[in-house]
């Protein structure tokens, strides 16, 4: 097949930007977009022009590297995957398709399609953790936990931290992630003692990074390649309030 | 035979019963005290388990440790790709497992060559591995009375692997990378992101400092320190094509052995056999299916030569379970050398399936009959979920196809027992260093060593270094931090101003094949002499003819890889080298010219018991083999079975 594309290029975060029109021809509908993409950047390096600059890494779904708005939609037209795992066969033969990339205040475009997702890094800094030393640890069978408990802590631990959540949202907010990590930890019995202080410091954060406050637009939930519900975002609200009530 | 050279370098083992070893050494270990700490600073490079782990504890040491990694958070490290698990010798199952156990089966499944008394603590701390995880948050698998599930891998008779669904490495990488932003919030660790090392600094023989390409800015930048811990990861990506993050790369390790540490046991590398098969260029890596799949998925392929009726169609016995024949006693949990041969075998022998003929079935219509949809959902579901992304086929429905790729290095940078290199100062951790896995690594062992070296072993020796080196303070203005920093401006503007027609890519691609060719699954004198010289002469035309685009003072991932491929071709003549100098097969080490009857693994104890520890000797002079030989005092030898 052969694909039309518009891509996002921009020299650096304070130049200024605009989509550039590029043709592949001979795509393979196995290949992934990344791959399609490798094919242009091949195209361009061999006529002596700058390939096109993306984040990836694992090129399986995990690492969170990878995130392109594709025609509109963080990560692209298909629920619970990411960029990297988007096949071309979910797309038409001559069809034009836009490239772009996260767009938020909170994450500042490095070059083409790469951002600065740095702040997600200093969110989980500010109490993403359990405080324990290296050997402190009991035997790990001494505090059970249920299969349920487990479950669900494991539905919020499994964030990729990619940042779609931001992306999609209309006021570029960072509570689904931020919720996935303060969600995680009220679930296990490991994570009590420093609960209050946790979502106290972490949601402060998330606001001075300069994200955008969560209205329930749900676009979040949509888009998360984990598929992440927005539920979680209700348990970060519950233990923000019951942070500020103890510490009041 | 004459009588091999001695090996220049101890290895350091301490005395003692082999139990005993690690705890009568910790007592004698030479400690630095708390107010001391704080004036020490230690480089770590790599934010995998290994260096995420060690950064993490040697921050809540007291140490002031600079963090380094190429991704734009330490939170990507390739680790958090790991599926299937991590092993620990806890005996939750009370099925008998115990550190014996877990040492024996990594030292059998190694193919006997690696380190007794590494392996040993190696299966000792194991435990306390899963303890740390648990109580970071680390979300494992649970039984429904609260304790924690177990599941078996391959090369182990007993069910001793930790799992947090498929996704064990990325939870277990989270534990740590959450440990690590602590020390970070402590002000213990600094993090340098989206930095590339490319050289080591050393200064009166003792490693001290790195020089880094800052990948947002293209400036080349200085950091010195009173040690360097190395936690750079594995190789497989030598191979192009392979389970590997794109990133990975030989890069921090090659130019550290360029500096002068041993480079052991190169052409030691795991092909797994459970991944998606090659299609052709144009794919950029291969994906692995976790070897936790052979749990519950029975492979098989037809019994008739050419079948190419689908899968459903073909009646159970018109196919042929084959590693449930040949190896009735672990069957479809076979270890991964044994699997991957077996595989290509049968295809070799036209028996493969799917459109190249390279690919075997792994079927989970018995175990979806026996256990439910459900069941096999809660056990794999992200997998399977993955296998149908990539390929629009449902295995639920239709079994999955796979064939082996190059998936891990056992090679690495040799280390003593301390995780010293050659050099001193320079530690070296997880799939980076040689020391663990012997010629296989067993499944879900990567992972219990990554985090072994980085929260247990290494705050330990790296003390004892530092409590016993007199180092005197270094700054980054000295001549020797000044030639690393030109040496890397140097190649990089070679590199830009070739300005010749191929991209660096064809060329990854072309020495891809040619190692997987010849340096592969199945090696042979005659292939591995004519890879020798198709790597020289193809690295040869790199230089001449290879097109990167610039600058260097910007974003450019074109440049980066440009930089590592340049790495690749030296590495894997010496691979080609290290196989052809090993003139026997053992475990992902397979001469055509050294099997049984049954085409097994035929090892040669007599002349082969050690580490093949290269030395480098700059690039037009070959490079020395030191031995250093293996005792076995502990366990016998004895031929690999696993029928
Ligand atoms: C798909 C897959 C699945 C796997 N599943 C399992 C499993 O189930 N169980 C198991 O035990 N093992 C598994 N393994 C193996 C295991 O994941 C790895 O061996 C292990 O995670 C390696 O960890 P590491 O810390 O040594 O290195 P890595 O995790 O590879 O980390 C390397 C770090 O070094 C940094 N780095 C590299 N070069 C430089 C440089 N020049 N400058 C600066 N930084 C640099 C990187 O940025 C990164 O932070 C799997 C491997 C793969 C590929
Ligand atoms: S590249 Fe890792 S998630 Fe896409």
């Amino acid at each position: 097949m052969n694909v039309n594309l518009l891509i996002w290029r921009q020299d650096g975060p304070d130049q200024p930007g605009r989509m550039a029109p590029y043709t592949v021809a001979d795509v393979s509908p196995d290949m992934s977009i990344l791959e399609m993409l490798d094919i242009l950047n091949e195209q361009l390096t061999a006529r002596g022009e700058r390939p096109v600059e993306f984040d990836s890494d694992c090129r399986e779904g995990i690492c969170g590297a990878c995130g392109l708005v594709i025609n509109g939609v963080a990560h692209g037209p298909r629920s619970a995957c990411t960029t990297c795992e988007l096949r071309m066969r979910s797309f038409r033969d001559g069809e034009t398709i836009a490239i772009e990339p996260w767009r938020a205040n909170g994450f500042p475009i490095i070059r083409d399609l790469v951002v600065d997702r740095s702040a997600f890094d200093r969110i989980i800094t500010a109490g993403g953790y359990i405080s324990v030393n290296t050997g402190e640890a009991p035997d790990a069978n001494s505090v059970p936990i249920g299969k349920v408990a487990a479950e669900l802590a494991m539905d919020s631990a499994a964030c990729i931290g990619c940042g779609a959540c931001v992306a999609a949202c209309p006021n570029a907010s960072a509570s689904l992630f931020t919720a996935a990590k303060i969600a995680q930890f009220a679930r296990l019995p490991q994570g009590q003692l420093e609960r209050h202080r946790r979502a106290l410091r972490m949601v402060e954060q998330m606001d001075a990074e300069g994200f955008g406050d969560c209205s329930n637009h749900g676009e979040c939930e949509a888009v998360c390649p984990k598929a992440i519900s927005i539920e979680t975002i209700a348990i970060m609200r519950r233990e923000y309030l019951r942070a500020t009530v103890k510490s009041a | 035979m004459s009588r091999p050279a001695a090996f220049p370098f101890d290895a350091k083992i301490p005395e003692g019963p082999l139990d005993a070893k690690w705890d009568l050494y910790q007592r004698e270990m030479k400690l630095v005290s708390p107010a001391n700490k704080r004036k020490k600073s230690v480089i770590v490079v790599g934010t995998g388990l290994a260096g995420a782990s060690a950064a993490a504890s040697l921050g809540e040491l007291g140490y002031r440790v600079l963090n380094f990694c190429i991704q734009d958070s330490p939170r990507r490290a390739h680790s958090v790709a790991a599926q299937g698990g991590i092993n620990a010798a806890k005996n939750y199952q009370n099925d008998g497992d115990s550190v014996w156990r877990l040492f024996h089966d990594t030292i059998k499944g190694g193919d006997y060559r690696a380190r007794e008394a590494n392996v040993y603590r190696l299966a000792q701390v194991s435990t306390r591995i899963i303890d740390q995880c648990a109580a970071q948050g680390v979300p494992f698998n649970r039984e429904y009375g609260g304790t924690l599930a177990n599941r078996s891998f391959g090369g182990a008779q007993v069910s001793r692997t930790f799992y947090a669904r498929g996704q064990t490495g990325q939870q277990l990488l989270l534990g740590a990378y959450s440990a690590l932003m602590r020390q970070v919030d402590e002000g213990t660790v600094s993090l340098y992101p989206r930095r590339e090392m490319l050289d080591l600094v050393v200064i009166d023989g003792v490693a001290r400092g790195i020089v880094c390409r800052n990948l947002v800015t293209g400036q080349i930048e200085r950091y010195a320190a009173d040690a360097v811990v190395l936690a750079t990861g594995g190789y497989s990506t030598v191979f192009f094509l392979s389970t590997n993050a794109v990133n990975c790369n030989a890069t921090a390790i090659w130019r550290c052995h360029k500096r002068g540490a041993l480079f052991a046991n190169p052409c030691f590398t795991q092909i797994h056999p459970t991944c998606l098969p090659q299609a052709g260029p144009t794919q950029s890596k291969l994906t692995l299916m976790s070897e936790s799949l052979r749990n519950d998925g029975r492979v098989w392929v037809p019994k008739r030569k050419g079948d190419d009726r689908a899968p459903a169609d073909i009646p159970e016995d018109e196919r042929d379970y084959y590693l449930e024949r040949i190896y009735p006693a672990f069957g479809n949990l076979v270890p991964r050398d044994i699997a991957s041969r077996a595989a290509k075998r049968m295809c070799d022998d036209g028996f493969g399936v799917g459109p190249s003929k390279y690919s075997v079935y792994l079927d989970f219509g018995e175990a979806i009959g026996r256990l439910g949809r459900d069941k096999i959902a809660e056990r794999y579901g992200n997998l399977f979920h993955m296998y149908e992304e990539i390929t629009d086929d449902d295995p639920y429905a239709t079994p999955m196809r796979i064939y082996p790729a190059p998936h891990y290095t056992m090679g690495g940078l040799w280390v003593d027992y301390n995780l010293m290199s050659t050099i001193p100062g320079l530690h070296v951790l997880g799939e980076a260093n040689f020391s663990d896995h012997g010629a296989n690594r067993l499944g879900a062992s990567a992972l219990m060593q990554g985090l072994a070296d980085g929260y247990f072993v290494v705050p330990s020796t790296l003390g004892h270094y530092l409590a016993s080196a007199k180092l005197d303070p270094v700054d980054t203005d000295h001549p020797e931090f000044v030639a690393a920093e030109t040496g890397v401006r140097d190649l990089t503007a070679r590199l830009l101003g070739v300005q010749g027609k191929k991209t660096v890519r064809e060329y990854h691609w072309e020495l891809g094949r040619i190692l997987w060719d010849d340096v592969g699954m199945s090696r042979n004198a005659k292939g591995l002499e004519e890879a020798l010289g198709s790597i020289r002469a193809l690295r040869e035309d790199f230089w001449k003819n290879v097109r990167v685009i610039g600058p260097d003072d910007e974003f450019n991932k074109g440049l980066e890889f440009a930089g590592r491929v340049a790495d690749f071709f030296e590495l894997g003549e010496l691979m080609a080298r290290d196989a052809l100098q090993r003139e026997e097969s053992c475990g992902g080490h397979f001469r055509d010219e050294h099997q049984t009857q049954e085409g097994e693994a035929l090892r040669d104890d007599e002349n082969f018991a050690f580490v093949g520890a290269w030395e480098w000797k700059g690039g037009d002079t070959d490079p020395v083999l030191h031995k250093e030989s293996l005792a076995f005092e502990n366990v016998t030898l004895s031929q690999r079975s696993y029928k």
